[in-house]
């Protein structure tokens, strides 16, 4: 009983400091979402009848259901492209000298240091029908036609994975440089060899950095309305340009605002299997 | 460990290291150790122990010649073909792993099968006196226990030689000499050719049954623990291991077995050319370990004046100040009632016996 009133003092500072956040927040995050709330509960664009209706249209409707899983996919696909090349970077980083590593870092946060409209229009000059890939692989006679790769899935997929890679790689190396470079030599002394290594040592050890970097890359790249509309075009609808559609072209804010709570939810609840798998791993490493 | 092999022999021919810089890490290192020795490679930090250590593991291609275990020449072998076990310095067990997987992971790695790996796991863990922490992770575990686990590791893969990396260097002292003895018992009971890495010299003399002795990637010598204390080839070794004192002087006459040696500090002494023959009218450097000097009654010996005594126990340690003014000590078993030295006592010194001095060609 006698440490409690100075573990309580030591709670009501850190508390106060916290204020000014809490209210920052309060205002322009809480507030508006309760307000996106109250505004999906209302059956018609006026306001006047009060219901779930807009959340049983989405719900019931096969185009709203086709978007949201598209675009839950996109984050799907995105995540495990920037896993699958952002390891090796992030596993070369550790095993290179410093000169390299100042290199590594600098390819890894270039995306971040230039504007996502920037680099989305390299992608189309890259992507187009007279883009650089096509007027290559015809200079080279590869192919007779252009092939279409802007306005596609795999063209957004590429897109999304060049622009959200810093969210992967970064947590990475840090979970990787964690790794004691003894645990290597251990296992590979005890007759391991580097595939048996990399299963059973370096990828349990790195899984904390696995999942952060998924949860980062995942609810970024669903999200990425600009990437997603540019390189997507007209004929691929991800859930942020129908949210844009509801709202500003057909002014129905009711149903907007029901797409959003419905689209927050679903990421939710893909991060919140991120941070169980998450947890698991730690407990994986810590039980 | 009853069944396991008996140790086989390893042989460091002729190793030379190069960094990519170019600069020495080893130079032309020979080692012929028999099966079931205990090796120390002892030298201070940055003496190149360590990369030898990584030569014979593997880690590390050396530049020139050749690592042979028993009768094979492994420098071709990647290091997880070479049945060399080793503890690191800080353990290395893997933290996700626990300690009965930890132990069994280099027998998973050779394709035994889940009973017979869980089997041997237990009783190497009995062996180590850990038989009830199966379970656990290593960071639940003390760092003598996770050294005991490491050992444990290092044993199951039945490892040709066991190589040591400072692997007492983490731990307290009381600790630290309750390992030595436990390192010890398992070497002696599975016979494994053991090479320990260590600055330490206590922990070189106490544990191995030949010391080498490196300094600046140089080998400076190889022998008994009581031939690199008692009679040391290099001056570093005679400073390196144990304390001695540095004596300057003057060769006045010398043969193979016998120099005779004036003393700046005064007086003139036989003592042993120990790195070689010395020629007359030379200067050396003679070391006397502090036990070795003995007060004298008469006019023999080199005068000093007493300036403070430690007793350490079993020991005195006094510190005395020569003619030249250069600083001595002297240790006195304290057997009995200890003759008590006042401060600024003049006395007179000795070495217990010629064999006991060892003089060195003075260095420029």
């Amino acid at each position: 009983m006698g440490a409690a009133p100075a573990a309580r003092d030591v709670t009501s500072y850190g508390m106060g400091l916290a204020a000014p956040l809490a209210l920052f927040f309060l205002i322009f995050f809480v507030a508006p979402l309760l307000q996106l709330f109250w505004l999906s509960l209302h059956n018609d664009t006026a306001g006047l009848h009060w219901g779930l209706g807009q959340y049983l249209h989405f719900l019931t409707d096969p185009f709203s259901l086709g978007v949201l899983g598209s675009t839950l996919l996109l984050g799907a696909e995105v995540t495990a492209v920037c896993l699958v090349l952002g390891f090796p970077i992030a596993w070369l980083y550790q095993r290179v000298g410093p000169k390299l590593q100042t290199v590594i870092i600098l390819i890894v946060l270039l995306p971040l240091l230039t504007s996502v409209v920037v680099r989305t229009f390299a992608w189309i000059v890259i992507l187009g029908r007279q883009g650089i890939i096509n007027a290559t692989l015809q200079s080279l006679g590869l192919i007779d036609t252009p092939l279409k790769l802007l306005y596609t899935q795999f063209g957004v997929v590429l897109a999304l994975a060049q622009v959200q890679m810093p969210l992967m790689t970064l947590p990475l190396i840090t979970a990787l440089s964690r790794i004691d470079p003894n645990l290597d030599d251990a296992s590979c002394s005890l007759g391991a060899g580097s595939w048996r290594t990399f299963f059973r040592i370096v990828l349990p050890l790195s899984l904390p950095g696995i999942i952060a970097g998924c949860t980062l890359t995942y609810a970024a790249a669903i999200t990425a309305f600009i990437t997603q509309s540019l390189i997507g075009g007209g004929q691929m609808l991800f859930m942020p340009m129908y949210l844009y559609q509801q709202a500003s072209t057909l002014q129905n804010w009711p149903f907007a605002a029901a797409i959003s709570i419905i689209f927050l939810l679903a990421v939710l609840a893909v991060v919140s299997i991120f941070t169980t798998l998450g947890r698991m791993s730690r407990g994986y490493g810590g039980a | 460990m009853v069944d396991a092999p008996s140790g086989r022999s390893l042989v460091v021919d002729a190793v030379t290291h190069r960094y990519p810089s170019g600069a020495l890490a080893v130079e032309n290192i020979n080692l012929d150790i028999k099966g079931g020795e205990i090796i120390a490679l002892l030298g201070p930090s940055g003496c190149g122990k360590t990369t030898l250590l990584r030569i014979i593991a593997g880690f590390i291609a050396q530049t020139q010649g050749r690592i042979i275990i028993g009768d094979d020449i492994v420098d071709a072998l990647p290091p997880n073909k070479r049945a060399v076990g080793i503890v690191f310095q800080n353990y290395a067990l893997f933290p996700h792993l626990s300690i009965s997987e930890n132990v069994a992971y280099g027998l998973a790695a050779r394709g035994i099968d889940k009973a017979s790996r869980q089997r041997e796991a237990q009783r190497l863990l009995e062996l180590v006196q850990l038989p009830a922490m199966a379970d656990r992770l290593p960071r639940q575990l003390s760092g003598g226990q996770q050294q005991r686990v490491a050992l444990a590791r290092a044993l199951a893969i039945k490892p040709s030689i066991l190589l040591l990396d400072e692997p007492f260097a983490a731990l307290d002292k009381n600790l630290r000499l309750d390992m030595q003895i436990e390192v010890k018992r398992l070497q002696r009971v599975s016979g494994i050719t053991t090479l320990i890495v260590t600055h330490d010299q206590e922990e070189a003399l106490s544990m191995a049954d030949r010391v080498a002795v490196l300094s600046h990637g140089k080998l400076e010598q190889f022998g008994s623990p009581s031939d690199v204390y008692d009679r040391p080839q290099t001056l570093f070794v005679n400073t390196f291991v144990g304390s001695t004192n540095r004596m300057p002087g003057i060769v006045v006459s010398a043969d193979r077995t016998a120099a005779k040696v004036r003393l700046d500090a005064g007086a003139e002494i036989i003592a042993r050319p120990a790195g070689g023959a010395l020629s007359e009218g030379g200067r050396v450097t003679v070391c006397i370990r502090p036990e070795h000097l003995q007060f004298v009654g008469d006019e023999t010996g080199f005068a000093g004046v007493v300036g403070m005594s430690l007793p350490l126990g079993a020991t005195v340690v006094h510190e005395v100040t020569t003619a030249d003014g250069s600083g001595v000590k002297v240790s006195q078993a304290r057997i009995g009632e200890t003759r008590a030295l006042e401060n600024g006592a003049a006395v007179r010194l000795a070495p217990l016996a010629p064999s006991l001095a060892n003089a060195f060609p003075a260095t420029l």
